[in-house]
């Protein structure tokens, strides 16, 4: 997994909420044995119309806005389990997303894939909307090691919650089978503990 | 110290805890299919990690199959690609697979509970947010994504943080016409798509008591449709015979000792839940939703409330509809009876009742799509395929169908169609298609119809 440190960059808002992840990437486009390419088709319908012409209204066509940060409205991610989803925006080139609230699924795939999901207030939410509709150019901070969030040249900055075990697998690059690999000896003792269970 | 079932099933399965982290919870089951366990197969592979357990995986092939013609060759390049690779990681890894084709193959969520896979007090796990279905039968069952898959793949455990309980209670005597899919949909559309995030469900009270697998089924299904990892039913006797012979069941006196090991699962009296909601069932009404996500439910005979939100407005916009508006007479072109919440021999037994010396109305196309090939025999051996034929009705071969639109069950861009199925998102049933997810009785009468009719009308 790649590792996570600290993200300078422009963000791109997605003023709506409860975006799931049948519109992150459509059924459709799950029919791939590998993890290319599901970038390409992030948000498909509603980046592209029927005719497959660009939508300019959409927030990720908009050429105001770019960055590596998505800064969503409440409850992104919910729905469907698909890992798809994470490999979608990752692979578009996110590194971040922000949001009020993240459904669960989500939010351990997105970890899972050294994709940070940062959970702030309704309230700053709202302020980073309007720091970015202020100005698409504004820069946020984000490190991970003190759990910090900032945009540049304004008067937010807030800190974030994470796991700290998840927050070490991010920094290092770490994934959860190596950790369990190496518990292995304790898994094999429950088994035989546990028989009736199984 | 008094423990709440989900206490119970899951303090069994801890086999260590990282400090100030997650606990390493072990899995009994693992349900694969084509879609989500791929990239799964490819990372241990790529890494050289064998399948830690291979007997404790069960695979089939659901989401991304055709409805018809199953005995050919899949036509979609992809689809058969996928399909095959699935056969391959089986062969290559031992694990149980029942092909398309094969009498066990169906629905994740249908064909493990029919064969009797799924047990009171186990966990289990399968890259698809509806596992919360096998919670009917008293289980820890959670959808997980792939990097989670190759994770029970390599260890048959999952490093997790234990949720918190909430526990939804309805008492009381459901009135005629409401099916455990209004049950559900009632609970949603009061507690909205996220209240549930973060938490474990108990579904709890007499209605859930009374009602049978099949039913339970359907309303732990939707637990994640209000953000919920996984719902849970207590077992009881109904679970009990409906688990008694089935092919993976424990036989004779290992059944016995189970039973008894199941008995001591309910929910202790005077346990505490982190949250919890109580319902009456003489609130609730035949359902309908009008919106793009399942909490943006009504009773069928009310009107679309009014929302300043901003996405309330674009989700009206997306359906076409108006606040203050009622859905009775919308004419329909399109009824999906199926998909894992509503594909079980009972739900068409309902559709077949309400069908049964009635017309399938000339505008509408109606899929009805059995869960299991087991169902599928169930249907003829009962009868009902007549039934449905005679009223006009094309019964199809299973698999998700048109539910998520992977095959080439998509509704048309701009239709609605009224569905027994889980999600009305945007575009789940095909590109621009318009999603209204109701009971199997609803979508019956639709499709007799050709228009939402108030099927509550028909009871009094």
């Amino acid at each position: 997994m790649e590792k996570f440190s600290t993200l300078t960059s422009t963000a791109i808002p997605l003023k709506i909420s409860n975006v799931d992840t049948d519109q992150i990437i459509p059924a459709r486009f799950l029919k791939a044995t590998d993890k290319k390419g599901f970038g390409d088709n992030l948000f498909r319908d509603w980046r592209y119309d029927k005719q497959e012409k660009l939508i300019p209204d959409f927030a990720l066509n908009n050429t105001k806005y770019s960055g590596s940060i998505l800064v969503a409205g409440d409850n992104f991610g919910c729905g469907s389990s698909r890992e798809h989803a994470a490999w979608a925006l990752a692979g578009y080139g996110f590194k971040v997303i922000v949001s009020s609230f993240f459904a669960d699924i989500f939010k351990g795939n997105a970890l899972n894939n050294g994709l940070l999901p940062i959970q702030v207030s309704e309230e700053i939410l709202e302020q980073l909307f309007a720091a970015i509709n202020n100005n698409a150019e504004v820069q946020f901070k984000i490190n991970l090691e003190t759990q910090t969030l900032a945009v540049l040249g304004t008067q937010i900055e807030t800190t974030f919650d994470i796991d700290p075990y998840k927050k070490t697998c991010l920094i290092n690059g770490y994934d959860d089978i190596d950790y369990l690999l190496s518990k292995k000896d304790k898994i094999e003792a429950f088994e035989l503990q546990k028989t009736h269970l199984i | 110290m008094k423990k709440t079932l989900f206490d119970k099933v899951w303090d069994a399965h801890v086999v260590d805890a990282i400090d100030n982290g997650p606990q390493i919870l072990y899995i009994d089951k693992h349900l694969i299919h084509e879609v989500t366990s791929p990239q799964a197969f490819n990372e241990l592979n790529d890494r050289n990690i064998p399948i830690f357990r291979p007997n404790q995986i069960v695979a089939t092939a659901d989401h991304n199959t055709p409805t018809e013609n199953q005995h050919l060759p899949v036509p979609d390049d992809l689809s058969r690609h996928q399909l095959e690779q699935l056969a391959k990681n089986c062969t290559a890894n031992n694990i149980t697979l029942y092909e398309l084709g094969h009498k066990y193959n169906g629905i994740v969520h249908v064909m493990a509970p029919e064969l009797g896979v799924t047990q009171p007090g186990m966990t289990m796990v399968c890259g698809d947010s509806h596992t919360s279905t096998h919670g009917a039968f008293g289980t820890i069952a959670f959808g997980i994504g792939t990097s989670q898959v190759a994770q029970v793949f390599a260890s048959q455990c999952l490093l997790l943080t234990k949720p918190k309980s909430l526990r939804v209670t309805v008492n009381g005597t459901l009135k005629k016409g409401v099916l455990p899919k209004d049950v559900i949909l009632y609970i949603i559309s009061k507690l909205g798509t996220n209240s549930g995030t973060g938490y474990f469900c108990e579904y709890a009270g007499n209605v859930f008591e009374n009602m049978s697998m099949e039913g339970r089924m359907t309303v732990c299904n939707m637990s994640i449709e209000m953000g919920a990892r996984g719902g849970m039913i207590a077992p009881d006797e109904t679970t009990f015979e409906y688990i008694k012979g089935r092919e993976f069941a424990p036989k004779g006196t290992d059944f016995e000792k189970k039973v008894a090991y199941w008995k001591t699962l309910p929910t202790d009296d005077g346990a505490t839940f982190d949250k919890e909601y109580t319902f009456d069932a003489e609130d609730i009404e035949p359902m309908i939703t009008y919106g793009t996500n399942p909490g943006m439910g009504i009773k069928i005979s009310e009107t679309i409330p009014n929302s300043e939100s901003e996405s309330d407005k674009k989700s009206l916009a997306y359906m076409n509809f108006t606040a203050g508006e009622s859905l009775i007479g919308k004419p329909i072109n399109y009824v999906f009876i199926g998909s894992c919440t509503n594909s079980r021999i009972e739900d068409f037994r309902v559709a077949a009742n309400y069908i049964k010396g009635k017309q399938k109305a000339d505008n509408i196309t109606a899929w009805l799509v059995p869960g299991s090939r087991q169902v599928e025999t169930q249907i003829i051996e009962e009868g009902l395929k007549d039934i449905f034929e005679a009223a006009g009705f094309e019964l199809r071969q299973p698999g998700c169908s048109a539910c998520l639109a992977m095959n080439d069950d998509k509704i048309p861009q701009g239709e609605y169609c009224v569905s027994t199925s889980n999600r009305n998102f945007e575009g789940r049933q095909g590109q621009g298609s318009r999603t209204i997810l109701a009971s199997p009785l609803v979508a019956a009468a639709t499709a007799v119809e050709g228009t939402i009719i108030d099927v509550s009308k028909q009871f009094v």
